[in-house]
Formats: C-alpha cells, sequence, structure tokens
C-alpha cells in the first residue's frame, strides 16, 4: 500500500474506533463540567477509571452485564459527591486541584499491589475476564463483515458491534445533552458560568446546579470508561493524568459548550496524531527519527497543539467566541 | 392594591424621625448586625425597620457601609453578630433579622430571593455572554423546567417559558431594552446593565426590591421614566429600598430616608426634613464644615479628640480576636 494512502487508512480506522467513541463520550462529560458550567475538572480521567473499575469487577465477580453497568454509574455519582460537596463552594480553580488529585488517587488506590486481587494491581484486568457478558448480547451472527474499506470481527474482541454500540452512545449522549442545554436546566448552568452571585440573587441554588452539572458528567466519563476499556484491557496507569489532557485537548479543538464539539474533536484529535505520526515517519530520514520517536513526536505535537489552541483559537473549531473565553 | 400603598404611606407621617424608629407595618426589622473586617466595623445597626409598600432610600457617604448591609440582609455576607452554636454573642445581643414574619438568621442568598427579596448589584451582574432575553428568562422563579428531569420533556415547561417570555418582553419594552433583546448583555452600556438587571430582579415579582445605586450610570432622560417604574412598582405594593447617591432623586421618590454614617443608623425620616438633620450634615461634610478652621478654641478641641481615638482602636480589635 502506498505510504499515503495508508496514512489515510489509519485515520479513518481510528476515526471509527471505539477509543474515539469513548474519548467523545467522556470528552461531552467534560464539556458538561467545563464549557456549559465553568467547572474545571482535571479529572476526568479518574471519572473514566471509577467506571471501568466499577464494571470490570463487578462482572468479574458474577454481576450481570446490566447490573455491572448499574455499578459503574453509581460508583461515579458517589464519586462526584464525594469531590463535589466540599469543593463546590470554593472558587473553580480549587476545583481543578482536588479532581486532579482525586483522579490520582484512583488510580494509585487502583494500581496499589493490596488490592492485587480485586483490580490486578498495575498489572490491571485483562479484558477477557468481563468482556464476555457485553460480546455475548451482540444479535450480529459469526464472521467478518466488510464495509466500505473496513472490515472487522462482526463481534469479536474489537469488531462491529463495540463500533456500532459505541458510535450510538455517542448518537444518545449528545442529544441528552442538547435536549438540557436547551432547557431553563442549561441556562441556570450557562449563567453559574458567568457569575454565581449573580445567579445566586435571582433565586437559584448555585451549589445544587453544579453538583448536578458535576455528576451528570461524571456519570458520561465513567460511560466512556467502560466503553474504553472494552475492546482493550482496564490499565490503570493509561487512564492518568495524560488521560485526562487528550479530552481537554480534544474538547477543546472542537470547541467547548457545542453540542458536536467534544465528537469531532475527539475524531480530529486521533486522526490527526495518527497523520503526524505517519507523516513524520513517511518524509523524517530514519537517521533523524525512528519510527518510535515519531511516535514520540506526535504525542509531543498533541501538547503544542493544546497551547496553541488555547491561545489562539479557545473556542476550538466549532465553538462561538464571544460565548467562550478563558477570562470569564 | 393602590390603597395599600397610600396607607402605607399615610402610616409613616405618624412615624417619628428617629434612628431605629419603630413603625407601623415593617416588612423588615434587623437588630444588633454587626460586621468588622479585621478592627474595622462595616456595619453596626442596632435596629432598624422598614415600612411595607413604601420606597426607602438609604443614603450616606461612600464607605458608609451601604452595601454591605444589603450584602448582609440578603444572606451573601454573614453578620459578626451572628449567633453561633459555641461562644458568639448572647441571644438579646446576637443578629437577627426578620423579613416578611420569617427570621432570615441561617438563609442563603438564593433562598432569601425565593423568599421575595431580590437584590441588584452595585457593580451590575449582567450574565455578559447570555442574550438579554435569556436574562430575563433566568430571573423568573419556580421555573419547572429547571428540574433536571423535567428538563429533559420540552412538553413540560415549554408552557411556562412562552409565559415567561411574554412576561420578558413586556419588562424589555418598558425599559426600553425591547430592540436589544437577542443582543448579548455584554454588548449593552453600563446604564443599560443596569436596566436589565433590575428588569431581571423583577421577572420574580419581589415582594421587596433591593437596589443598589440604580441610576449611577442612566443617562438623565432615562432616569426620569426610571424613576416613574421604581414608583409604579410601590403602586403595586412592592416594597423599594434602595441605595443611592443622586440627592435629587432620593428627594424626589422616597416616601422615606435611612441615613447611614461609619456603618450606624444616624438619621431617619422623610426626604424632605432629614437633610436639614445636623447628623446627616455633619456625615456628608463634617461636623465642623460650618465653622472656620482659623479658630484657636477649635483647634484645641481637634487635638484633645485625637488622642482619644487612638486609644479606642485597639479595643475594637481585640473585640474581634476574641
Amino acid at each position: 500500500m502506498d505510504g499515503i494512502t495508508k496514512i489515510l487508512y489509519d485515520m479513518s480506522a481510528i476515526a471509527l474506533s471505539p477509543a474515539t467513541a469513548a474519548f467523545a463520550i467522556a470528552a461531552i462529560g467534560l464539556n458538561v463540567h467545563f464549557g456549559y458550567t465553568g467547572l474545571l475538572n482535571m479529572g476526568q480521567a479518574g471519572f473514566m477509571l471509577i467506571g471501568a473499575y466499577g464494571f470490570a469487577i463487578s462482572v468479574m465477580n458474577g454481576l450481570p452485564f446490566w447490573l455491572s453497568v448499574l455499578v459503574a454509574i453509581a460508583a461515579s455519582l458517589v464519586f462526584a459527591l464525594i469531590l463535589g460537596i466540599p469543593t463546590l463552594k470554593l472558587r473553580g480553580d480549587y476545583l481543578a486541584i482536588v479532581t486532579i488529585s482525586a483522579a490520582e488517587i484512583i488510580r494509585m488506590v487502583g494500581r496499589s499491589s493490596v488490592l492485587n486481587a480485586l483490580t490486578g494491581g498495575s498489572n490491571g484486568i485483562t479484558g477477557n475476564s468481563y468482556r464476555d457478558p457485553f460480546n455475548s448480547l451482540s444479535p450480529f451472527p459469526d464472521g467478518q463483515t466488510t464495509i466500505l474499506w473496513f472490515t472487522y470481527d462482526n463481534t469479536g474482541v474489537n469488531g462491529w458491534w463495540i463500533r456500532i454500540v459505541g458510535w450510538s452512545l455517542v448518537a444518545i449522549f449528545a442529544t441528552f445533552v442538547w435536549l438540557l442545554m436547551r432547557s431553563p436546566w442549561g441556562r441556570v448552568l450557562r449563567g453559574v458560568r458567568e457569575d454565581e452571585d449573580a445567579v445566586r440573587s435571582l433565586g437559584k441554588n448555585v451549589f445544587s446546579f453544579k453538583l448536578q452539572s458535576l455528576a451528570l458528567g461524571g456519570f458520561l466519563g465513567a460511560m466512556g470508561g467502560v466503553l474504553y476499556i472494552l475492546p482493550a484491557s482496564l490499565q490503570p496507569d493509561s487512564m492518568g493524568r495524560s488521560m485526562t489532557f487528550f479530552i481537554w485537548t480534544a474538547l477543546l479543538l472542537g470547541g467547548a459548550a457545542t453540542i458536536f464539539g467534544p465528537v469531532l474533536g475527539s475524531i480530529l484529535f486521533f486522526a490527526l496524531r495518527i497523520a503526524v505520526q505517519g507523516l513524520a515517519g513517511l518524509f523524517i530520514p530514519s537517521s533523524i527519527m525512528n519510527s518510535q520517536q515519531t511516535e514520540q513526536f506526535s504525542w509531543i505535537m498533541v501538547g503544542v497543539a493544546l497551547m496553541l489552541l488555547v491561545i489562539f483559537r479557545p473556542q476550538g473549531v466549532l465553538g462561538n467566541k464571544k460565548e467562550l473565553s478563558f477570562n470569564a | 392594591m393602590p390603597d395599600l400603598s397610600t396607607n402605607s404611606r399615610a402610616q409613616l407621617a405618624q412615624v417619628e424621625a428617629v434612628p431605629g424608629s419603630s413603625k407601623p407595618d415593617p416588612i423588615l426589622t434587623v437588630d444588633n448586625i454587626t460586621r468588622r473586617f479585621g478592627g474595622m466595623t462595616a456595619v453596626d445597626v442596632a435596629h432598624v425597620e422598614v415600612q411595607r409598600g413604601v420606597i426607602t432610600a438609604l443614603i450616606g457617604p461612600n464607605g458608609a457601609g451601604k452595601t454591605t448591609f444589603f450584602n448582609l440582609i440578603t444572606g451573601f455576607d454573614k453578620p459578626s453578630s451572628a449567633p453561633k452554636l459555641f461562644g458568639g454573642p448572647s441571644r438579646a445581643l446576637a443578629a437577627k433579622w426578620v423579613f416578611n414574619g420569617r427570621n432570615m438568621g441561617n438563609v442563603g442568598a438564593s433562598k432569601v430571593a425565593q423568599l421575595g427579596m431580590v437584590r441588584t448589584f452595585q457593580l451590575t451582574k449582567a450574565l455578559s455572554k447570555l442574550s438579554v432575553l435569556q436574562n430575563m428568562l433566568l430571573g423568573a422563579k419556580d421555573q419547572a423546567g429547571e428540574n433536571f428531569f423535567v428538563a429533559l420533556i420540552k412538553p413540560l415547561w415549554i408552557a411556562q417559558e412562552k409565559a415567561n417570555t411574554d412576561k420578558a418582553l413586556e419588562l424589555l419594552e418598558r425599559f426600553k431594552l425591547l430592540e436589544k433583546k437577542d443582543d448579548l448583555a455584554g454588548s449593552l452600556s453600563g446604564g443599560q446593565k443596569k436596566l436589565l438587571e433590575m428588569a431581571r430582579a423583577l421577572m420574580s415579582d419581589p415582594v421587596m426590591i433591593m437596589l443598589d445605586e440604580p441610576m449611577a450610570g442612566v443617562n438623565p432622560a432615562l432616569t426620569q421614566s426610571l424613576l416613574g417604574h421604581i414608583q409604579a412598582l410601590r403602586d403595586q405594593g412592592t416594597t423599594v429600598l434602595f441605595v443611592e447617591h443622586d440627592m435629587h432623586m432620593v428627594r424626589h421618590i422616597s416616601d422615606w430616608v435611612i441615613v447611614m454614617a461609619e456603618g450606624q443608623i444616624v438619621a431617619e425620616g422623610p426626604a424632605e426634613t432629614v437633610m436639614s438633620n445636623k447628623a446627616v450634615i455633619d456625615a456628608y461634610l463634617g461636623a465642623h464644615h460650618d465653622t472656620d478652621l482659623g479658630d484657636d478654641s477649635l483647634l484645641d478641641e481637634g487635638v484633645s479628640q485625637t488622642p482619644e481615638k487612638v486609644t479606642k482602636d485597639p479595643k475594637i480589635d481585640q473585640e474581634t480576636h476574641s
């Protein structure tokens, strides 16, 4: 296959991958926090991780699939309450500090050897131990299907079933958030984003609205986490701070405070990174940069892109510059 | 309804014009409210009552504690003299304020607004990234669509939303902001933001509206019609308490004037007479504004006063630390 064609193929494949859908859902959740309510949540990966642990451990202990999903949701809501009740009365910056530490606590506790029996310690949990109940829900017959230029197993570890479920969930959650944000409820959140005291003076319980927002975004994060581990394995170290920042990059790239921004942002984030990596591999001689280094290079570019975005285009691709600026 | 306000005003005529005088039908009664910032006592009000259904002005020189007083009453700040579980002031000396028959001691700012005491801010808090109409709609209270689950289903809240929108448009027209309704509030001028904030406060049909310098920055042509609005509000039965520096406005529309200086209420009375009250003139112009500073006897007095003040300050300091 010709080099450029291969890059384009890789880009389209990753755009469709379940990991991208999982990121999109987590970014939709972060968008509820930051885009609409102005909550600086720097620990979205923590919500994902807690959802993932809740789901995987429940399945491994013999709970039915749907009950395990409920456990994941309940875990994220409890986490949101524990985070929110002490911190939401404080100024926004403190929430950032607390959320990033809380996410790290979840990761450190999960990977500690004391909990080896439950969480698998730093090795995490392999996908086979929790994947089967999900795949057994698949209505598709065995075998492979080719649509356009993509050929995947119908069900399998990383096949069409998880892709269809993943992107359907993205559509459902985006609709869900759209329904909420056009309502008076969403209007209060946007008011809170700008000036809590003004909203308070109009008789709205700001704390309650912020807590609801934190819980909703956290729930979406947990769903993203469950989707993220289904085709892969649960590795606590792969769901740490860097993941939070990738979600932020995806959100800001697509445009915060928009419905499709986080979805478009996640797709662009993965596709563009693959493009950078592919093009660097293609055009930079291996004497300067070998294939391992091109991957590192592409991640460095992610960091640079995040900085450039915040400085030059804070509203992202789809956002409204008037509505979103960082000094709010 | 106009009867109520005429009545209330008639009742005021019987009230004695002294600080802390009791009113025949008080909507707000405040006792022992103190707020200290370090060693500085911003507010120290022993007793004040606000008559229902009239326009009361709160005036005083800069730094008199008017805005802090507003913040305390509306739950945006807590009095230093608030009753505490342990320690704190004795029951008789603790801060206590009653609004519309309800003790407001531990009521949060949002609850205060829900109970019908709605305020505006001296530095306007128009939500500049929402449209003017959205700002207005945010002011409406008891919205079903503000419940998370109800919000998901539009038919459940759309009727109320329509009614609120109609009401908002009517208010915007009254405040000459109708043609701006789809603009972001941030694009309004300072004076227009004041108007928007006031209109927004009216969306909730408050029992009592507290306006913090409503006329600052509003152009004179508009001031006249705003005064009319405020009087109309009173005639519909809303109690108005406002802070203002513009004495013409105070004289023109207020039925009662409360004067604050250095955190205390120094005078009260009808607008016509209170302006000539000695305490008020002293507060604004200084006690010696009329005397010749060349007068030697006066200078002596000034010298003898200075040490007295110095000894006073540490005492206040001790109180705050204890």
